[in-house]
């Protein structure tokens, strides 16, 4: 069963990575763990810690063999962990708000999720846009941000079949989570609308512009709206702001 | 600094280093060498860093023409080089002069071979690395595979006095059936013990539909206890993922960054170099090992690596 387990589970992945699983469920609560998790290992600079890799309900560590052991490193993990559980930290949460054209050639599928719900698309696209959502994880292709969740009314299964191409900066829904794809990509989301706002460039530091934990909201904007924002963002122009909570 | 230009590309031919490490969590994948020992040697018989940026050549060969003199080394799958027409070795330092051609031809043994030239091809450093991420157009040469015309660049380092071979008992044999070692896990719980037994002892094929992103085999099913899906998360080279089917996935240096199929198990870092020379209709057996045993294959074999240069025998 989809749950929040009583205590977190270590598991080895290969010779060069350790996994720590929260929970087997999509959860504010278990999302949370794993960002604070994160945040405290890079914080305690453990020799020997190559990368981690924060996800919906799992923090993954990679680590090298030869310079730290795997018991030593569970260990040491294990002792951060008892900590965060004792002091839960007050955290600032990035906000972002995103504009999206929705329907016609830019959200083909705004129709069938409509259709699917008996809603009409305004109701979709007023659904859609009101609500924060949260990063859970990046993955998929660079930048890709995982967000949710979907409220229930609009919530879609993915495509039967999935498309070869899905052009830049489509946003999508499959089933309770809502996504933007930063570059073209196969997929199989119902793309709902386009945003003209960039989300990864190898040139950034950090290359993708979310990270886990930030909040994101759609603003529906106008085609021609989106085709001004697409002409700055292409020159240079445009700078996202967010606001930090 | 021109050094080739490209006159055919070959089946799919990419600038590729040691990887991108550290941009998992922006969903960049690692890419590299599929076969790290192999591209690593390449470099090391012509005295380059062992992370310098090498042609990762895939079943048939490319044709270049060489633009300025300069030495070159090719390892990996086995396959004929010709220079001007002339037959020249694998696995040991070659000088090239201004204007000559070199042929590669298909890749007999094995699947994928390596080119490193002296200094290293010059593009692009993208993240910290020169690999070439296709799907995302990232690294190499604009983001894609080789393709006739393409002019490849390198770096003005001096000329080698010497050159050097790998010793023939250190040359890695490719055969068509790999046995590779496995750690359990992490989700090797949400197979049925005859699932796990399945996977053990099977032979898979591997199927068509394999390249740098992932190997997909075919051969009997592995059982799962309840649920084929999980809640999607890290996926790193080597894993082992088993979709609905119970066909297994084996993911490779391209692959997507997190997945959404439980992972039976892992390969080990030495033996996943090796599965990069295995192509389809080649078998695969997974043998599993303790994680302590994982742990000592891995340091014996970056011991390996790092002990190459001191093996190389000069031959001139």
């Amino acid at each position: 069963m989809e749950h929040i387990y009583p205590s977190a589970r270590y598991l080895p992945f290969g010779d060069t990575a350790l996994v720590v699983e929260f929970g087997n469920i999509i959860d504010l609560t278990v999302n949370r763990k794993v960002i604070a998790l994160n945040e405290a290992i890079l914080e305690a600079n453990i020799i020997g810690v190559e990368e981690t890799v924060p996800t919906y309900r799992s923090l993954l560590i990679r680590y090298n063999p030869e310079k730290i052991a795997y018991e030593h490193l569970v260990e040491q993990i294990k002792e951060i962990e008892k900590r965060l559980r004792d002091t839960p930290p007050p955290k600032k949460t990035r906000k972002f708000t995103i504009p999206v054209v929705y329907g016609s050639i830019y959200g083909p599928d705004l129709k069938d999720v409509a259709e699917y719900h008996g809603l009409t698309e305004n109701q979709v696209v007023e659904i859609h846009s009101r609500k924060e959502y949260r990063v859970y994880m990046i993955g998929f292709v660079a930048g890709f941000p995982y967000l949710g969740e979907v409220p229930e009314e609009i919530a879609t299964p993915r495509l039967p079949t999935p498309r070869l191409k899905v052009p830049a900066g489509s946003v999508g829904i499959a089933e309770r989570q809502t996504g933007i794809y930063p570059c073209e990509a196969p997929g199989g989301w119902r793309i709902i609308g386009r945003t003209p706002i960039k989300l990864f460039d190898a040139d950034w530091r950090p290359p993708a512009l979310l990270k886990p934990g930030d909040i994101v909201r759609f603003m529906p904007i106008s085609e021609e709206e989106f085709k001004r924002i697409e002409e700055l963002v292409k020159s240079g122009a445009y700078k996202l702001e967010f606001r930090e909570e | 600094m021109n050094l080739f230009h490209v006159l055919r590309a070959g089946f799919f031919t990419t600038v590729q280093d040691l990887g991108r490490c550290g941009y998992l969590k922006y969903g960049v994948p690692i890419s590299g060498a599929m076969d790290t020992f192999s591209m690593v040697a390449a470099n090391l018989l012509v005295a380059n860093n062992p992370n310098d940026a090498c042609l990762e050549i895939t079943l048939i060969g490319p044709e270049l023409q060489a633009l300025r003199d300069t030495q070159i080394a090719v390892t990996g799958g086995k396959l004929s080089i010709k220079i001007d027409g002339k037959e020249a070795p694998m696995w040991q330092t070659l000088t090239i002069h201004e204007g000559e051609t070199i042929t590669l031809g298909k890749v007999e043994r094995g699947c994928r071979s390596y080119l490193a030239v002296r200094g290293g091809i010059n593009t692009p450093l993208i993240l910290g690395s020169r690999s070439t991420y296709t799907r995302g157009k990232l690294g190499g040469i604009e983001g894609r595979q080789l393709k006739p015309g393409d002019i490849i660049c390198g770096f003005n380092v001096p000329f080698l006095e010497a050159c050097f071979k790998l010793p023939e008992n250190m040359v890695p044999q490719f055969s068509n059936d790999f046995t590779v070692h496995v750690v359990l896990g992490p989700q090797s719980d949400m197979f049925t013990d005859k699932g796990i037994e399945t996977f053990l002892s099977s032979q898979y094929k591997v199927t068509i539909e394999s390249d740098r992103m992932g190997y997909r085999l075919d051969g009997p099913s592995i059982e799962h206890k309840d649920k084929a899906e999980i809640v999607s998360d890290a996926l790193l080279p080597g894993a082992v993922q088993v979709p609905r089917d119970g066909k297994p996935i084996v993911i490779m240096k391209d692959a997507q960054t997190t997945g959404g199929y439980p992972k039976i198990a892992a390969v080990i870092t030495p033996d996943l170099d090796m599965l990069g020379q295995a192509k389809p209709n080649d078998t695969v057996r997974f043998f599993e090992i303790t994680l302590e045993e994982a742990h000592e294959r891995l340091l014996e074999y970056r011991r390996k690596l790092s002990s190459l240069t001191q093996k190389l025998v000069r031959i001139s």
